[in-house]
């Protein structure tokens, strides 16, 4: 076990190393943010809409609620997300995971810092476009100060939660070269069950409780429910609970696979 | 005697292979059943290297080296056999076992490619927890040997090859291993800098005593550094021993170079003409026989100069793998 000193000196050795790749491949990070921007920002529109079409509200949210959400759902994803299962399998595949696993640690630090380097620089983009978008749309935030403390845990729980997942996922790349098909899978179950498409308020009971019986929910809308006042102050104590369960089993799914997948690789090569 | 940095008992592995015939209903049928075939890649090898020492891993392409120094580097899983390294069972990756050894694959790019080469370096000592004063020490000594000065700045992206190769040998040693896997470390670069390179892995091995196994297809590399050589093909071993004697063992013939005054003079007589320029005739004899050539020659002929040279390790490498082929192409294998 890797003492929490020599674990901060390796963070910060490699967090500086991500920064300056990071900053290389500005212009296409750039692109890539913009495009993170665009989905919420469509939904938002989208909603508002329909919102004043029915009268002014959808499922208790108005036009300006709608505005609130996706600004906030935004932050969430941008600060949640990982892009490890779009990449993992050209590791394995032109080898250098090879040289990863020569070293003398675990490569999803190195992976860790590649992605907060990034999130940090494009904080440089996301926060003039939250503010363009506070401007334009003129959402409307209940703040609440017990929620917005616990905003915080709850956000590092679910960077945590869905990073693991998603690096357990990719490791399918060990068995097999075509994993496209189960990341599209993946990515299909996030985009309805976490809220990114619209609120749970909107979707059948059904589909609220198939969302909050897997991680879906938790890793993104929970964080965002959070910031926008919207959970109880039991709901907010037991969603921080479930997303530590969810984190727990998350890392222990990691270590299992991945014992697995290295013993795979060290039985295939590559 | 001090144990060996590596040894090497038995060590095999065995690929599963998918096979399926062409065409459509086979491509259904493998839906079905999938179906293996065992490839043995290697096929029980022994050999111990001594700390310090040199050895040259040769064979033709899949041969089995790779194999082997994945196997030994940690990174394959041996299906039989065993396989230590410094006292280390390679597969379980331990860390400190880890920090001890290097694999550099010439064809293959450990530094961050778009950043400068200093940084990677820099990464590579937070991974190592090398001690600022080690670090610094490590990176003069490599930067004095391979002359790395001015490429410490530059984003490996702009590097030449052969540049880009000095920094992967380089970075792979700040951690100072004492065991150096080498695949292939001067594939493709010119003839100057597979000098540079090899210049530099003898003066490394003799300043710090690190043992190094080595796999190349230029035999300027193994004469160059290894003293000893093992051979292997189709995953076996043919040869393990000092250099000079594969050439004394595998040789069967000499070359007898023969300027004589006459430029229209035949010597093909005396054995198999291999060229022949103006009054200069390159002759092969066999072994046994080249006193007596020799003695005919200047008898016979007004020599101007006569050489007699072993074939070149090239030559005798060749050969090696030409004869350990041969049975493969036998009638029974062929109609099987």
């Amino acid at each position: 076990m890797r003492g929490p000193i020599r674990l901060g000196a390796l963070y910060r050795a490699l967090l500086r190393i991500s920064l300056l790749d990071q900053i290389q491949y500005r212009v296409s990070g750039a692109i890539w943010m913009i495009g993170a921007i665009l989905e919420p920002l469509v939904f938002l529109v989208v909603w508002g809409t329909v919102a004043e079409n029915q009268g002014g509200s959808v499922a208790g949210y108005e036009a300006g609620d709608f505005a609130a959400y996706y600004i906030s759902m935004l932050v969430v994803n941008h600060l949640t997300f990982s892009w490890i299962m779009h990449t993992f399998q050209y590791r394995v595949q032109y080898g250098d995971l090879a040289y990863e696993l020569l070293r003398p640690v675990h490569p999803i630090h190195n992976d860790v810092c590649a992605n907060l380097a990034y999130k940090t620089i494009m904080l440089v983009i996301l926060v003039p476009a939250v503010a363009l978008l506070v401007i334009g749309f003129d959402p409307r935030f209940h703040w609440v100060a017990w929620s917005l403390a616990t905003f915080l845990p709850a956000l590092a729980l679910a960077f945590a939660t869905r990073f693991l997942i998603e690096w357990s996922l990719a490791l399918a790349s060990f068995w097999t070269t075509r994993i496209l098909a189960l990341n599209q899978l993946y990515f299909m179950f996030l985009m309805f069950l976490s809220g990114r498409i619209a609120p749970m308020d909107v979707f059948p009971g059904w589909l609220q409780s198939l969302a909050m019986a897997l991680p879906f929910y938790w890793i993104i809308a929970f964080p965002v429910d959070l910031l926008l006042g919207r959970a109880a102050p039991a709901e907010a104590v037991r969603g921080l609970m479930v997303l530590s369960v969810w984190a727990l089993v998350a890392a222990l799914l990691l270590r299992m696979v991945w014992a697995r997948a290295s013993r795979r690789f060290t039985a295939v090569g590559a | 005697m001090s144990d060996p940095a590596i040894r090497v008992r038995g060590l095999a592995k065995t690929y599963q292979v998918p096979v399926r015939g062409a065409g459509l209903r086979e491509a259904l049928r493998s839906l079905v059943r999938r179906e293996t075939r065992p490839v043995e890649a290697v096929r029980s090898i022994d050999f111990d290297v001594a700390p310090g020492e040199v050895v040259g891993f040769l064979g033709p392409n899949g041969a089995g080296k790779t194999t082997s120094l994945k196997m030994l580097s940690g990174l394959l899983h041996p299906s039989g056999g065993e396989a230590r390294v410094l006292g280390y069972e390679p597969f379980r990756r331990d860390n400190d076992f880890l920090r001890r050894i290097t694999l550099v694959m010439g064809q293959r790019n450990q530094l961050v490619w778009d950043i400068p080469v200093i940084d990677s370096f820099d990464r590579n000592r937070a991974i190592y927890e090398l001690p600022a004063e080690r670090y610094r020490r490590a990176l003069d000594e490599l930067t004095e040997l391979l002359e790395l000065g001015d490429l410490l700045p530059k984003p490996v992206r702009n590097l030449s090859l052969g540049e880009r190769m000095k920094c992967e040998v380089a970075v792979s040693l700040l951690h100072a291993p004492d065991v150096l896997f080498l695949d292939e470390p001067t594939i493709g670069l010119d003839v100057t800098m597979q000098r540079r390179i090899r210049e530099f892995l003898r003066e490394h091995n003799r300043r710090t005593g690190a043992s190094i196994l080595l796999t190349s297809h230029y035999m300027a590399d193994i004469e160059a550094l290894c003293p000893r050589v093992v051979v292997i093909h189709h995953g076996r071993i043919l040869f393990d021993g000092p250099r000079a004697d594969l050439v004394a063992r595998f040789s069967t013939d000499k070359t007898l170079i023969v300027d004589v005054a006459d430029p229209e003079a035949d010597l093909s007589a005396y054995g198999t003409l291999v060229a022949k320029d103006g009054g200069r005739s390159t002759l092969r004899v066999a072994k046994q026989d080249t006193p007596e050539v020799t003695s005919r020659i200047l008898a016979d002929q007004s020599v101007l100069d006569l050489t007699v040279e072993d074939p070149s390790i090239e030559d005798v490498i060749d050969r090696v793998f030409q004869d350990a082929a041969a049975p493969e192409a036998s009638p029974s294998e062929s109609s099987g």
